[in-house]
């Protein structure tokens, strides 16, 4: 090694000296099997994309119905995301701190729609709220199945587990010395829920929200069934893309795929950015 | 307590038992909507017509052949993903190097890529108006429409589980161990094998269990790069959905439960290596 | 304000953690509760906050049964081992806090608040980091954060729990004296729990030594030191041995044989002495046995004996010695206590 390289290697260096074996193989192996499955193929998707040019992609999104697939989309993911920070928050506060019968049964549930396949959920829930299912006919006249609202109900169930299993460790964590701390200071057991426990969960609950909201954007399986499928109404922007697809519309159904991909970086971004902010500013998340 | 106005008072850091009673009723509605009673109502659906029917279901050939069909994909898919993820967790927790963050972005992408995305991709790489997927044929080798096309959005798609487990239970052991057993003169793969891989074997099975169910589960991506021919490219989910299309309700129900009991399964084994394990064993987010 | 605690007794699942205990804390005073873990002293400093609540007795603030009252209503200052500070909350935030969260009626207005915490910043000389959060400070800055917290309420007494047990050493020492200045320009009648009795011993004007939920003495540093009245208190504070012994008219007898010590009444009990009451002598009637280890300690040495018990483990003290005095390891030490106590059976 010459002396200019050794002098280049002091200042900039892949890795730190370690005496444990197998970076080269195992970050080799990682890259090239990450490239293979992964880069590549999203490579491809975004040079198909801008074979289309400006033009043609902007062409394609302002299209009526992808603008009312991607706001279906979108919104029902919105509202969901929203409903299940509430309840998100309440089961994981109910699960880090009561004891009552059938606790273990229930957190071991909530796990249940990381597990069930989604077309199963889609089936199931599909029949459960159409108008002649368990739930749906109770709410007659009012439809639930093949409505937006039916999206929102499946995309509840698909999101419920980040919110819960993104707050949950952080509640279980919570000292109790400071809830008795705002106790001490006079301070209520209302306010010390709203002004002292639930602000420091803002981090965990802002990143199980955006969890939440980025799986129910793509959501395929489980929101079919239940949605009705009504073109500008029920139709979410991942089924225009097969419907693209079927048609042989390849430029079609990679200009939404392009965007769709695009919100989705946006959100990891958001989601890395939320948990580098609290870090710095909390020590933790 | 003989004296009774005390008895009002309670620990400052808790709730009175009738909030508790409250938001647990409430915690416990929400559930028995949006996850009790779906998951009974695919038994409830899949028995409507007794057991016999329910056989006939499963037995039937194109029902057989989807069965098989995801089972061999998830042969395949999960022992790739596997190795993966030990690669990649042995690179990330025991070195410090650059752009380490970013590569853990990058594993975490396909959770928040839309599967219908995640076979799209592979439809532009291989169909019939790109440059690849012709050129193969040429050599009689099929990918889309086919079964490695399957394996391969079920890779994609499955892809960060095994590494998302097994990243922060490495990180948390650190260095420690595998530092001894080398000053004490053991080979790398001898570390591995006898000092890291036993401080790992619970939570590497739940990530292993994780991606299993999510392979045989999944939907949209594989539903892309199919083609859904009966008896050759549809998986168990694929041929639910057929079903359900044809309403054939007992059927789809029939081979949904068949899904649905993997995931009680696969709940079932991490509840009870967390029991036995200790919360580390299975965490993290997925 | 003056607290008296009545015949308190509280039970933790049927286990006594406080069994009949009663303390009279003067208005001003500066105590310290002293003992091991376990012994029931941060149970009975939360019990006089009003974060667990008696299974019997009373708690008096001065002619008030703060019993009656909520850990809310009784408005005392608690600083926590950990600090327990909001970590969301900027220094400024958490000191407010306990004046943001008063009922409109009693709340004072943004800008007196303001005041207050810059006041308050002041006095545990903090100023300028009010837009701090926590995780930006060190263990010693969280620590006077807690404290003008807890003062901002303007609390009625002041308790503080292992308040120095997270600092390292040298931070330690010098958060001692200055809550001992801090306490005496605010005249607060302050409690603090501590396991370190040298904390205890140079900082509070009282201690009160607790032992397995029980009070074993209460006093001075001099008292507790020089006249401990419990086999505890002899053992927990300081240095000392303890031999068996017997008193027979007027004589200690060790082992049968006077060992040149005398003692009012007849009685057998166990013999306490410190390591520095102790004088070397060549006289017959004296304790003697082997050295088997000595030590430099600053200014003398630390002399370990064994003395032999008849074939059963050897008993083991400890004296000092001055530096130059003829103890060698192996050889054989004759010594007398100068100053004693013989604890009854």
């Amino acid at each position: 090694m010459t002396a200019s390289a050794t002098a280049s290697s002091a200042g900039w260096r892949l890795k730190q000296p370690s005496i444990i074996p197998g970076f080269g193989l195992t970050l080799g192996f990682s890259l090239a099997y990450l490239s293979l499955i992964i880069l590549i193929p999203i490579a491809g998707l975004l040079w198909r994309t801008a074979e289309l040019g400006w033009s043609g992609f902007f062409a394609i999104l302002s299209d009526e119905r992808t603008i009312r697939a991607l706001y279906v989309s979108f919104g029902t993911a919105f509202i969901a995301a929203l409903i299940n920070v509430v309840f998100g928050t309440l089961l994981a506060w109910v699960l880090t701190r009561y004891r009552f019968p059938g606790r273990r049964l229930i957190d071991a549930m909530v796990d249940l729609p990381f597990a069930l396949p989604t077309a199963v959920a889609g089936i199931a829930f599909a029949s459960l709220y159409a108008p002649n299912g368990w739930i749906g006919s109770l709410f007659m006249p009012f439809r639930i199945a093949f409505t937006p609202i039916g999206i929102v109900i499946a995309l509840i169930f698909i999101g419920l587990p980040f919110v819960v299993r993104t707050v949950q460790p952080i509640m279980e964590e919570i000292d109790k010395e400071v809830e008795e701390a705002a106790a001490t200071l006079g301070a209520n057991r209302f306010q010390t829920i709203f002004n002292v426990l639930l602000p420091g969960l803002t981090p965990a609950i802002l990143t199980g929200f955006a969890l939440a909201f980025a799986r129910g954007v793509g959501e395929y399986g489980s929101v079919i069934f239940i949605a009705g499928n009504i073109p500008y109404v029920s139709e979410i922007a991942p089924l225009l893309i097969v419907i693209r697809l079927e048609e042989f519309n390849y430029a079609g159904a990679t200009a939404i795929a392009t965007i769709m991909l695009l919100i989705s970086f946006a959100m990891l971004l958001v989601i890395n950015l939320i948990q580098a902010w609290s870090r710095r500013r909390y020590g933790n998340v | 307590m003989s004296d009774n106005r005390r008895i009002s008072f309670r620990n400052p850091a808790d709730e009175s038992f009738s909030t508790k009673l409250v938001l647990v009723a409430l915690s416990l509605a929400f559930l028995a909507f949006f996850l009790f009673l779906p998951l009974v109502s695919v038994f409830v659906e899949a028995f409507r017509e007794g057991w016999g029917t329910y056989e006939e279901a499963l037995v039937e050939p194109d029902a057989w052949a989807a069965i098989q069909l995801t089972l061999t994909v998830a042969a395949i898919a999960v022992p790739l993903n596997l190795v993966f993820g030990l690669a990649a967790s042995w690179a990330i927790a025991k070195f410090e190097f650059k752009g380490k963050a970013f590569l853990i972005t990058l594993i975490d992408l396909p959770f928040s890529i839309s599967p219908v995305i995640s076979g799209l991709v592979y439809v532009l790489l291989f169909g019939s108006g790109s440059l690849l997927g012709p050129w193969l044929k040429s050599y009689g080798i099929e990918i889309l429409f086919a079964v490695p096309g399957i394996v391969l959005a079920t890779v994609f798609v499955t892809f960060p589980f095994v590494a998302r487990e097994l990243i922060p239970l490495m990180q948390d052991q650190g260095t420690g161990d595998e530092e001894a057993a080398l000053s004490l003169g053991a080979s790398g793969w001898q570390t591995f094998w006898y000092v890291t891989l036993p401080n790992i074997k619970w939570g590497l099975l739940y990530g292993v269990l994780l991606c299993n169910a999510r392979a045989m589960g999944e939907f949209g991506a594989v539903s892309v790069v199919s083609g859904r021919i009966r008896g050759l490219t549809n998986t168990m989910p694929l041929h639910v959905e057929i079903l359900y299309n044809e309403y054939n309700m007992v059927a789809a129900f029939a081979v949904a439960s068949l899904l649905a009991l993997l995931a009680l399964v696969t709940l079932a084994l991490k509840t009870f290596l967390e029991l036995r394990f200790g919360a580390g064993a299975a965490g993290g987010r997925h | 304000m003056e607290v008296k605690i009545n015949n308190i007794r509280k039970e933790f699942d049927r286990f006594a953690a406080l069994n009949d205990v009663s303390l009279n804390i003067a208005s001003g005073e500066l105590i310290a509760l002293l003992g091991p873990s376990g012994s029931g002293k941060t149970t009975l400093l939360r019990l006089i906050a009003g974060l667990d609540f008696p299974t019997a007795g009373q708690i008096f603030f001065g002619e008030e049964d703060a019993s009656r009252h909520s850990v809310q209503e009784r408005n005392v200052g608690f600083v926590f081992q950990h600090y327990a500070l909001f970590r969301h909350m900027t220094v400024a935030q958490n000191i407010g806090f306990g004046l943001k969260v008063r009922p409109s009626a009693s709340r004072p207005p943004k800008s007196e608040i303001k005041k207050r915490v810059s006041d308050l910043l002041d006095m545990v000389q903090l100023s300028g980091l009010e837009n701090r959060y926590p995780n930006q400070l060190s263990g010693g800055q969280r620590q006077r954060v807690a404290l003008a917290r807890a003062m901002a309420i303007e609390p009625r007494i002041l308790l503080l729990d292992e308040p120095f047990g997270a600092l390292d050493a040298k931070v330690r020492k010098e958060l001692r004296r200055w809550l001992r200045e801090f306490h005496d320009r605010t005249g607060h009648t302050t409690v603090f729990v501590t396991h370190d009795q040298e904390e205890a011993l140079e900082l509070a004007d009282r201690v009160v030594v607790m032992s397995q939920g029980k009070i074993e003495q209460v006093g001075s540093a001099d008292d507790v030191y020089d006249r401990p009245q419990s086999p505890f208190v002899f053992s927990f504070i300081g240095e000392s041995s303890h031999l068996p012994v017997e008193v027979k008219d007027g004589a200690v007898l060790f082992q049968g044989q006077p060992i040149g010590i005398s003692e009012g009444a007849d009685a057998a009990g166990d013999l306490f002495f410190r390591p520095e009451d102790v004088v070397l002598t060549d006289e017959k009637d004296a304790l003697f046995g082997k050295v088997t280890a000595c030590r430099r300690l600053a200014g003398t040495r630390i002399a370990e004996i064994d003395i032999a018990n008849n074939g059963h483990d050897p008993f083991h003290v400890e004296v000092e010695v001055p530096l130059h005095a003829p103890v060698e390891l192996g050889s054989e030490a004759r010594f007398r206590p100068t100053r004693w106590k013989i604890f009854r059976k």
